[in-house]
């Protein structure tokens, strides 16, 4: 390509010299190997992070072994570490995230696709994805501050005195009504994770072609009876991507939960009961570990949530990427 | 008979329809309201605290009086320092996978890595940054903090620069080559040219995103009790100052927290409908 360049300029420049082809092609080197180098540095960033992590946590992992996946102690005085209480607290937050998460975004999406009128979908669908724009830290301080007081007063009582004499529900919601804790950490990432959800999944809806739904429509179909028949078969490997996605970001999460699970290194029977994540925990003790065994089994920690999350998001964009393919692109 | 049973199941439909539509309405309405409570929130507490204190004085000790400005210094130094590392090696990356490799390995792993930085947990980078940053120097610095707020800048940069330059017409690129330009001429005069809007787009709301936040700071840049300019020290920004603020029980210092978080809000607000505006003015 640089060849057919340089050999192309002599016959439309005039004052064309050896001087300036040579100086074409020394800067379309330039570009082409700056460029690639950029490329590569990005790669090499994402070894970088890789390698760093399993460095740094080498010695948690050689001091405890698979015992720190399964032990639930937490001790900074003895030194005595374990993830359980942590990694059940990120999937514990996340599982309620998405129960409560994926049914909205796809509400929402329905309703931008089939029952919006026309000129409100932009305004609505940028609203909407504005919630992706808020700072995490922003939904932490609203939750502490206003969402935890409300379910503290209003809901958890109501939820502890309904279920109190359902089997397992009474377990699920016993206790004091702390305000604070894995239920409230689940509603601000269900919040969180909307924005995320919904566009993938209002994006995948308009994919549809037309043709289809409208032959459902020409055969009597309800609404629904199009949404649930025709779309969502149509369009199921983009939601289940746009829903990964989501559950990538509610894994990782950091500042909202931290300000709202309550941090404490237990696995609780009660999802109103103060519990800990892999990042809560990492942004709170971090800064406060001293001894070196102590940072690597945070670093631990942190390898720990990075590899989930990375799982988590192939899946999603393998999923996403089959989907662009289909489509012939 | 079976003209009543059919009527009997269109009436179900009916309503199962109508019940299930109400409760897309609901989840639309809820999603905005959710939006309008934050906001609502954040200026019906925020607002009272701003005062020309906030942008001149330094964060005051517990119980005191004071203002931000040593925080809002550091939020857009570090911010600043974020966007200059990592916008150009977005860009070229960017431009290499649209310009040059299009298609090929490279291009294919490099899309599929930065796909997952792109919403890779941030804290995990603030943890990578400390174990290479400020554990090799020894202490926390500002250099630290903006070196992890540009790995977050970057893989917003490489999927907005490659996503614009490949919806730049092939047909412009081969006119400019017809025309005798050797291709770096036709990448930085036409393509970047074309591409422009989508790629200020993609920068501002790389910023946007780095703006608010937190975690990978908290064990970078730290925080800083007072105005620092020194780069090699560690410095107080606003996200960790609303941390540390919102979880203390003074009462002044919650308030600052509020109108920090006021603040926040309404830059990246800003930052965002700035760059719609700015692309969806380029794409009509």
């Amino acid at each position: 390509m640089n060849q057919a360049a340089s050999v192309a300029s002599p016959t439309t420049t005039n004052s064309v010299t050896a001087g300036a082809l040579r100086r074409h092609a020394l800067w379309d080197t330039i570009l082409r190997s700056a460029t690639r180098s950029a490329a590569i540095l990005v790669l090499l960033l994402l070894g970088g992070v890789i390698v760093t992590l399993i460095d740094g946590s080498w010695l948690a992992f050689k001091t405890f072994g698979f015992e720190f996946l399964v032990s639930d102690k937490w001790n900074p005085v003895t030194e005595k570490f374990g993830a359980r209480a942590a990694i059940f607290g990120t999937v514990a937050t996340s599982l309620i995230a998405m129960v409560i998460g994926i049914p909205v975004s796809i509400g929402i999406a329905i309703f931008l696709t089939e029952l919006c009128p026309r000129s409100l979908r932009r305004p609505i669908s940028t609203a909407i994805e504005l919630l992706a724009g808020i700072p995490s830290i922003i939904y932490g301080i609203w939750g502490l501050f206003v969402l935890a007081p409300f379910l503290q007063a209003h809901v958890q009582p109501l939820l502890i005195d309904t279920f109190a004499d359902v089997p397992v529900l009474s377990t699920l919601f016993s206790g004091p009504p702390y305000g604070i804790g894995i239920l409230t950490a689940g509603l601000i990432l269900s919040v969180m994770v909307l924005p995320y959800v919904t566009s993938v999944t209002r994006d995948v809806f308009e994919t549809v072609p037309p043709v289809l739904k409208e032959s459902a429509y020409g055969l009597g179909c309800t609404t629904w009876e199009v949404v649930s028949k025709i779309v969502l078969p149509f369009t199921r490997t983009g939601v289940i991507g746009g829903i990964m996605l989501g559950l990538g970001r509610a894994l990782g999460e950091t500042m909202a939960v931290t300000f709202v699970i309550g941090n404490a290194h237990r696995i609780p029977t009660s999802i109103l009961a103060p519990g800990t994540t892999i990042s809560a925990t990492i942004a709170n003790e971090f800064t406060e570990a001293e001894s070196d065994l102590y940072t690597s089994s945070l670093v631990a920690l942190g390898l720990l949530l990075f590899v989930i999350t990375f799982i988590v998001l192939a899946c999603a964009r393998l999923l996403l990427l089959r989907l662009q393919k289909q489509a012939g692109k | 008979m079976a003209q009543n049973l059919n009527m009997a199941i269109y009436h179900r439909r009916r309503l199962f329809n109508k019940a299930l539509m109400a409760l897309a309405w609901t989840a639309a309405v809820s999603g905005l309201a959710i939006l309008g409570l934050i906001l609502g929130t954040l200026l019906f507490r925020g607002v009272g605290g701003v005062s020309l204190d906030v942008f001149t004085q330094m964060t005051p000790p517990p119980g005191g009086e004071g203002g931000l400005l040593n925080a809002i210094y550091g939020s857009v130094a570090m911010t600043l320092l974020g966007t200059v590392l990592g916008t150009p090696v977005g860009v070229l990356a960017g431009t290499y996978m649209a310009e040059y490799g299009r298609n090929n390995w490279l291009t294919t792993i490099v899309r599929f890595i930065n796909d997952i930085l792109l919403s890779a947990p941030s804290i995990v980078i603030g943890l990578f940054v400390y174990e290479v940053v400020v554990k090799q120097m020894g202490h926390f610095s500002a250099w630290a903090g903006g070196a992890a707020l540009a790995l977050i800048v970057l893989p917003v940069v490489v999927r907005t620069t490659e996503d614009m330059l490949l919806l730049v017409p092939d047909g412009l690129r081969e006119a400019a080559s017809s025309l005798g330009s050797p291709r770096w001429l036709v990448i930085s005069q036409v393509c970047y040219r074309a591409a422009r809007a989508g790629m200020v787009t993609g920068v501002l709301l790389a910023v946007a995103r780095v703006t608010g936040e937190t975690a990978p700071l908290l064990f970078t840049a730290l925080n800083n009790q007072f105005m620092s300019m020194d780069m090699n020290a560690p410095m107080a920004n606003l996200p960790v100052v609303i941390f540390q603020f919102a979880l203390s029980p003074y009462p002044e210092w919650q308030k600052l927290a509020w109108t920090g978080a006021l603040l926040i809000t309404l830059t990246v607000l800003a930052l965002n409908i700035g760059a719609r505006t700015l692309s969806s003015n380029k794409s009509q």
